[in-house]
């Protein structure tokens, strides 16, 4: 029996008259692969914000290292060791991808950013690039954000969201805005480099052929609710989730 | 990469300090007041690397001359290095205070709300009295460490000495901008959200700005008050802090040297038009500001520096 | 007792004077997303525009019908609006809609510094002085204090353009298309509005409450150089303290403001220079985008 990393209980959140949660409760393993699946507006993106302290939920309790995080800020939740990407890339477009990538360096060095200490210092470069290298991104390491492919966008914010230790780490649609042939590659590439470090994983996903071959539990998300909780295979045969979320009998 | 740094930092102190014997007293006093706004427009570069633009930095060259004014005048201290300290230490404790106050604040609000604070100060000095209301005070000639000149080497030595501090400040500033935190200054303009994903305080990095700000316009407003002599509640004035962002925004934040060069620009400009069109400066003064933003928006820095972070 | 009262009608007075020289900022603000930091010039050049005029009016036999130098001071404040609003949107904001927010409040203050310069070529650096519109509607006795009467006025102005902006917002068609693109200019504009006339209107009814707002003060004080900083960082912290581009958050920010300096004048006069910020410090403190601001989570 593996121990508890993440456990949400209760959770709500509604924006006006829209119910982006609603008792939501999911206890996640150490070390697990989850995904959330779920048509537009379901609230998986909600679910994400909460945990990681984008959103406060209205109530209930997301308890990590025997903490109740909900609500506390962004900044405090990735230092306890729960990263995300983003949807949408969250780059900086003024710097290059090497920067970018230096400054998650820099954020995260052992000894904290320094004032002295230059950000192009040659070690944290050599850094930088092999991070790059790992995710195969190293060839575009001097041109600016804006130029680049969604897919390379989308590695770099997963490459800068692993700096440092992440214990947790959430990937919000890793493969949209990617061509098709490249979901694979760069799911693989990701999940890799996540499972070498033992990292727990919850992403969102709306391809049903990646949820399957990549995650072991799935939430499907409708309405805020979550309606169906277990292995792939399961939640796809849902009738639920076959009438709200995959929209095909399989 | 550090040795070119100091190496461009003494050249610069080299050439400026020929300066002292090649110029005549007008051009010296101008290029040593120029370099004294220089280095609070510097502290305004400083911010805007992370994005914001103070409308008020006056409130920090009045709040460092009035500093070492009545310290001068109430203790009868003259010695140019403690006063400059003196003056420091009092904008580190009010930049402190406001910093994280303001900190929480972008664009407009940011903009605004710093412009209202220098105008307080301005509004409460220009009542009070006993410190000389709107005419102000006058402060004594400095001495350096017990010298007393008078005359040219006076004016020599306060060049010297301004040339001296902008050369440490700017190139402190720019080992700080060039550095980690600074990288994270320049990210936090971009994408905070980003910044603050990644672990790092979006407030702490506006907050060091600040205050860094702060003591630059606390040692420029020290030395202004020295060169000039006097001191008034038109430190404070908008239009004073109008100055300084004009010179920032035709600096851009790409470069330390182009803040001084800046500067000096904006002294000579101010010299002439006042010669030639005495009661349009700030006409002048709003067009060129157009003309830049429109033609030259990351400012003289973006002509020389060939990417930001690696300027020199 | 009485000192409440006096705070009360102190208050009243300042406030709607507030509302409406803030009134025109935050609906620019709203519609062109632009904080204009020339309408503090905009209101010295109504006060200017209607010092001349009125001067010019009396000078012309006005005494005969004094009440007509109203209408010079208003039409000061038109005349303000057809000159410089187009000048202004059509000449120069317009090629910054939609650019960064800073950069947009710098091109307003390059105008705020032409403009300060412009006014002192046009009118000089000596003080104007119109009282006559001042004196002309006497005193009004309430209990044992007395004010002038033009001091109504002004609330009677502020509740007349309250309600005028008001109605026009919410009971025309065209202020509906206004609340649209208030509310997002690219659907509008997808939707077929004028987004361009919207802007050239907005800006102009801006400058026309700007330039009124000075108008009305001019046979209250002197009118010289200088009198546009303090309207803007004033108008600026009334509208901040109601939320940017909210037409009743300025009229709340106005009153809470005006009592609070009011009574701040009566209790304790030496922080009647600093009130208005206390105000906004405290409002903002709990309400970081105003009382009034749509506070929205940037989806991600
Ligand atoms: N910041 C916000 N303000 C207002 N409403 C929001 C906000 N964030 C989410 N919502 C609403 O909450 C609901 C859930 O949104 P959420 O982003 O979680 O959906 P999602 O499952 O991630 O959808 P998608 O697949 O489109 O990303 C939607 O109706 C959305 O409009
Ligand atoms: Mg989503």
């Amino acid at each position: 029996m593996t121990r508890t990393v993440l456990e949400v209980r209760d959770v709500q959140k509604s924006f006006g008259a829209v119910t982006a949660a609603k008792d939501i409760s999911v206890a996640v393993p150490e070390g697990a692969v989850f995904s959330l699946i779920g048509s537009n507006g379901a609230g998986k993106t909600t679910f994400v914000n909460m945990v990681t302290g984008y959103i406060k939920p209205d109530s209930g309790s997301i308890r990590f290292a025997d903490r109740d995080i909900a609500g506390m800020a962004p900044r405090q939740i990735t230092r306890m060791g729960i990263h995300r990407s983003f949807q949408i890339a969250q780059l900086c477009n003024d710097l290059t991808v090497e920067e970018n990538m230096l400054l998650a360096g820099a954020i995260h060095g052992a000894s904290g950013p320094s004032f002295l200490r230059r950000a192009h210092d040659p070690e944290a470069r050599d850094r930088a690039v092999a991070t790059l290298e790992r995710f195969n991104i190293a060839e575009h390491r001097d041109r600016l954000v804006p130029e680049l492919s969604g897919g390379v966008k989308k590695l770099l914010d997963i490459a800068m969201a692993m700096a440092g230790d992440t214990q947790i780490m959430l990937l919000d649609e890793p493969t949209s805005g990617v061509a098709s042939d490249e979901k694979f590659p760069i799911m693989d590439l990701v999940m890799e480099a996540l499972r070498s470090t033992g990292v727990t994983v919850i992403f969102v996903e709306h391809d049903m052929d990646i949820v399957t071959r990549y995650s072991e539990r799935v939430l499907a998300f409708y309405d805020g609710r979550i309606i169906a909780d277990d292995a792939p295979d399961e939640v796809l045969l849902d009738p639920e989730v076959q009438r709200y979320v995959t929209g095909t009998p399989a | 990469m550090r040795s070119k740094l100091f190496l461009g930092a003494t050249a610069a102190f080299a050439v400026l300090a020929a300066g002292s014997v090649i110029l005549p007293d007008w051009a010296m006093f101008l290029c040593a007041m120029a370099l004294a706004k220089g280095l609070v427009c510097l502290g305004i570069v400083g911010m805007m690397r992370g994005g914001v633009v103070s409308f008020g930095q006056g409130l920090y060259y009045c709040i460092g001359a009035y500093t070492a004014t009545l310290v001068a005048n109430s203790f009868g201290v003259s010695d140019i290095f403690l006063l400059t300290l003196l003056s420091a230490l009092a904008c580190l404790l009010v930049g402190m205070a406001f910093g994280p106050l303001l900190s929480s604040y972008r664009g407009i609000f940011f903009a605004m709300l710093s412009l209202a604070l220098s105008m307080v100060l301005y509004g409460s000095l220009s009542k009070m009295s006993v410190i000389g209301g709107t005419d102000g005070l006058n402060i004594a000639a400095p001495t350096f460490l017990g010298w007393a000149p008078e005359g040219r080497p006076l004016q020599t030595a306060l060049y010297i000495y301004v040339v001296a501090i902008v050369v440490i400040a700017g190139t402190l500033m720019r080992i700080y901008f060039d550095s980690e935190q600074g990288l994270i200054t320049l990210a936090t303009r971009d994408n905070e959200l980003r910044v603050e994903y990644l672990g790092a305080s979006v407030r702490n990095i506006m907050t060091y700005n600040y205050v860094f700000g702060a003591v630059l316009g606390g040692i420029g407003g020290t030395i202004a008050a020295l060169a000039l002599g006097h001191v008034d509640p038109e430190f404070a004035f908008w239009t004073t802090s109008g100055e300084f962002v004009f010179v920032a925004i035709l600096a851009g934040y790409l470069s330390v040297p182009a803040v001084f060069v800046a500067a000096i620009i904006l002294e000579l400009v101010r010299s002439f038009s006042n010669l030639y069109f005495p009661n349009t400066w700030q006409l002048a003064l709003g067009i060129f500001l157009l003309v830049v933003i429109v033609l030259l928006p990351n400012g003289l820095g973006s002509l020389v520096g060939r990417r930001k972070g690696n300027a020199a | 007792m009485d000192l409440v009262a006096t705070i009360l009608v102190d208050g009243l007075i300042y406030a709607g004077w507030l509302f409406i020289v803030s009134v025109g900022l935050t609906l620019v603000f709203g519609v062109l997303n632009i904080l204009n930091i020339a309408h503090g010039s905009l209101y010295a050049i109504g006060a200017y525009a209607s010092a001349s005029l009125v001067g010019a009016y009396f000078a012309a036999g006005g005494q005969a019908f004094p009440y007509g130098s109203y209408v010079a001071l208003i039409l000061a404040a038109v005349l303000v609006a057809l000159v410089l609003g187009p000048l202004l949107e059509r000449g120069l904001l317009r090629f910054f809609y939609g650019r960064d927010e800073v950069l947009n409040v710098l091109v307003t203050y390059a105008v705020f510094l032409i403009l300060e310069d412009v006014m002192k070529l046009i009118w000089g650096v000596n003080p104007y002085f119109v009282y006559e519109p001042y004196t002309l509607l006497g005193d009004v006795e309430i209990g044992p204090l007395f004010y002038v009467g033009y001091d109504f006025a002004v609330i009677a102005a502020a509740i007349v353009v309250g309600l005028a902006v008001w109605l026009t917002l919410n009971r025309t068609r065209i202020g509906k298309v206004v609340l649209a693109v208030i509310h997002d200019s690219e659907m509008s504009q997808t939707m077929g509005v004028n987004v361009q006339r919207i802007y050239l209107g907005a800006f102009m009814a801006g400058t026309f409450l700007a330039a009124l707002g000075g108008a009305l003060t001019a046979p209250m004080i002197s009118v010289t150089p200088g009198l546009g900083v303090n309207v803007i960082i004033v108008a600026f912290a009334v509208v901040i303290i109601g939320g940017l581009g909210s037409v009743p958050g300025a009229a709340i920010g106005a009153l809470l403001v005006g009592i609070s300096r009011a009574a701040s004048v009566h209790l304790l006069p030496e922080a009647e220079l600093f009130i208005i910020y206390f105000v906004m410090a405290i409002v903002l403190l709990f309400r970081p985008e105003g009382l009034f601001a749509k506070t929205q989570v940037r989806k991600i």
